[in-house]
């Protein structure tokens, strides 16, 4: 600190007033400011408990074990109206998970295939890049869930004309129904063995970039990669005994039974976030590469790389510090844009905290445990993100 | 919807904050101060609350808030509507933001109790029906197992559905579109089988949404009771007065014959009921703490419940509606005034 003028070169410290000391001034303040703050949280809190009292209003999270008693269209786990709703809102946290999940792994591929099509030296690829990008960032998304839902509503036909492009597969404004497996045991050891695959394809990863390190030989980690997730799974299948049985839907009554089902409501919100997202995230992808050097790349060339090496072992890496930080915030915006499912019928974790809102009247107790969750997801990418920056960033030695 | 989760959040600030002022005088001296009544009504739903294109609001519900009104100030101008959808309307007026909820809301137990309401007597006796189209074939609400059904959220319509599907053993999709315009939208569509929600809004529905009206029939059975009815805070027994006393009127007004019409010859009635009701024999405004006229006020500019009704809902308005249960007591209906004495 350099709060002593030339003139105060003497070994003691002048006395000075508390008053006058910086250090002590800014614990003063932040003290205040703290104070301030807890004390407008309290008084708010009070507040509203005072005023939620006065008119008999139940208040307390006790209601999550009352039985919810609405049905909710789609779910990933066993849930009736007799279930409760901590369960309903199970639910829907996990119908928002999946739609962001799936989202950000589409909007990221399409929106890095859009952002390097932009830069592309083929003058109609790189113009209708452009469009793309100009139209979608500037439609707001509420309005393209709207659209693509109506699209998908309004031109396909009811289930009795469904459409029927290959067998099995059926499409109408119920949704998209294609055959599943029919229920084995072995399905499982078939999931654990993909599992295991996975883990093993890093290992062998590992294992080759440690060999080349070392001895400089390449190893095909591509080709193998791929024969090891074939080939555990579908051994594991044949060691179950093969079984083929398909679980087809077929038209009864109203609708289709069986099978698998991919919901309007579904298709229309994950279609509109990942175009949506992808937009933003192409141009992202496309200044993170803009900001590599161009002599970067014409060094690799010099080296004897070709076009595709370039772009992943050289541009790329160096893009990617670019690239990474903005594309997290687009990630959060994907996740809580879901939120707009309510809009057209998905049943995502606001739609379903709203209903038992309503239900319950337990708005301030609803309402936070949506703040809570959708700061959780966002704290969690927002984690995730941040160590893969660190992971990728320029280590100077 | 992202302005959902603004709006509730604004709710429960609102709440938080609404300090002394909202709440510490009674409402009707809120509402005096401001000079008009600030009512709750539903966003568009033709024959009880629907603006035109002049934004002059018009339906059953929105005559309720008239009466009110008349009844406060004898001016059935004085109130003011804010559109709220089935998801906001209980914050809106738990946190002030309006004084009397008239929205097609149905009297429940809970409602009554945990939520904070008190609700004033039932407007309108509905029941809960199912809509179909005929081409699907069906005449009956037991042969809809595994149809797919559209239902607005956050309604008591949407535990009633489950309810009653869950009562006879059958299995249904719900679809659940918060937007009335969009849930309308995706029933038309086809994207549902069956379209429910109380019989009277769904006879509004199909006579001026449905494409072509003839192509859709409710089926008969009514799956609930859906007791409608104007509804106001706990803890203010005064205002609660009021609007209960106001609903009374209008039934009170057609059961001794006084409409808009002759409600001026009616002052000279030599009947006791209809002097005390009119303020003729005065007493029973200053006991709601309101004008003498309060009574005579309402009849006059907004008319008896049965005029409202059959301005509205009744057989020569688009949704055709019958008396039915909403006939008074003395013709075989439910709705029954307590002595005006």
């Amino acid at each position: 600190m350099s709060t002593r003028g030339p003139g105060n070169l003497a070994p003691q410290a002048p006395r000075r007033s508390l008053i006058n000391d910086p250090n002590v001034r800014a614990i003063f303040f932040q003290i205040l400011v703290l104070g301030g703050v807890v004390l407008l949280g309290w008084y708010l809190v009070s507040n509203v408990l005072e005023n939620l009292a006065r008119q008999n209003i139940a208040t307390g999270f006790s209601f999550l074990d009352r039985e919810a008693s609405f049905a909710i269209g789609e779910t990933m786990i066993p849930y009736s109206p007799a279930s409760s709703y901590s369960q309903a809102l199970l639910v829907g946290f996990l119908n928002t998970i999946k739609v962001a999940v799936l989202g950000i792994i589409l909007a990221t591929v399409l929106g890095t295939i859009v952002g390097i099509a932009r830069l592309s030296s083929n003058f109609l690829v790189a113009k209708l890049a452009s469009i793309y990008v100009e139209v979608i960032r500037n439609v707001p998304v509420l309005l393209q869930l709207f659209f693509w839902y109506a699209v998908i509503s309004e031109s396909l036909p009811q289930p009795r004309q469904a459409l029927n492009p290959i067998p099995g597969v059926f499409l109408s404004n119920r949704g998209m129904k294609f055959p599943g497996l029919a229920d084995d045991p072995i399905w499982t050891w078939v999931g654990i063995a993909l599992l295991a695959a996975i883990v093993g394809v890093w290992l062998l990863a590992r294992w080759a970039r440690k060999r080349q390190e070392a001895t400089g030989q390449q190893f095909p980690v591509v080709l193998g990669s791929i024969g090891v997730l074939v080939a555990l799974p579908l051994l594991t299948w044949l060691a179950g005994g093969a079984p083929t049985a398909l679980d087809v839907p077929e038209l009864q009554g109203f609708n289709f039974r069986g099978g698998i089902n991919i919901s309007p409501e579904f298709a229309a919100l994950l279609m509109g976030l990942v175009i949506y997202t992808a937009g933003f995230i192409a141009e992202i992808v496309r200044s993170g590469i803009r900001a590599v050097n161009w002599g970067q790349t014409e060094a690799a060339s010099a080296l004897g790389l070709h076009r595709g090496e370039v772009l992943r072992l050289v541009v790329l890496p160096q893009a990617l510090r670019i690239i990474v930080p903005p594309t997290t915030s687009q990630y959060l915006n994907l996740t809580k844009n879901s939120s707009l499912a309510v809009a057209i019928g998905y049943p995502d974790l606001v739609s379903v905290a709203n209903t038992t809102l309503n239900q319950t009247g337990q708005a301030i107790e609803a309402v936070s445990i949506m703040m809570a969750v959708y700061l959780t997801i966002s704290l969690g990418i927002s984690l995730f993100m941040n160590w893969y920056n660190t992971r990728i960033a320029l280590v100077e030695r | 919807m992202k302005t959902k989760i603004i709006a509730a959040m604004g709710t429960a600030l609102a709440i938080a904050l609404g300090s002394g002022a909202a709440f510490a005088g009674p409402t009707l001296n809120a509402v005096k101060q401001k000079g008009f009544v600030q009512c709750g009504v539903n966003t568009g739903l033709p024959g009880f609350s629907n603006p035109d294109s002049q934004g002059n609001w018009t339906g059953l519900d929105v005559d309720v808030c008239r009466a009110v009104a008349a009844a406060i100030f004898g001016d059935a101008k004085a109130v003011r509507f804010t559109p709220l959808s089935a998801q906001q309307r209980f914050t809106a007026l738990q946190s002030g933001e309006i004084d009397i909820l008239s929205r097609n809301t149905t009297w429940t137990l809970s409602r009554d109790t945990s939520l904070g309401l008190n609700f004033a007597p039932t407007t309108f006796y509905d029941g809960q029906g199912f809509m179909v189209p005929k081409a699907l074939g069906v005449s009956s609400a037991t042969e809809l197992n595994g149809a797919t059904v559209c239902v607005q959220p956050g309604t008591t319509t949407e535990l009633n559905l489950a309810d009653y599907f869950r009562a006879k053993g059958m299995q249904f999709q719900p679809v659940v579109i918060e937007s009335f315009d969009e849930v309308n939208a995706a029933f038309f569509a086809g994207r549902c089988d069956v379209y429910t929600t109380d019989a009277s809004g769904m006879a509004s529905i199909r006579s001026t949404l449905a494409p072509n009206p003839d192509d859709y029939i409710i089926l008969p059975e009514l799956i609930s009771k859906e007791p409608l009815g104007p509804a106001v805070r706990h803890g203010d027994d005064e205002f609660f007065d009021i609007v209960k006393w106001t609903v009374y009127a209008t039934l009170e007004a057609e059961e001794k014959g006084i409409n808009s019409g002759n409600v001026d010859e009616m002052l000279k009635s030599p009947d006791p009921t209809i002097q005390r009701l009119l303020g003729s024999n005065p007493g029973m405004g200053q006991a709601l703490g309101l004008d003498e006229k309060w009574a005579y006020n309402v009849i006059k500019t907004v008319g008896n419940y049965g005029e409202i009704f059959e301005r509205n809902v009744g057989v020569k308005t688009p949704l055709k509606l019958e008396r039915g249960p909403n006939g008074l007591w003395t013709n075989g209906g439910l709705m029954y005034a307590p002595p005006i004495r």
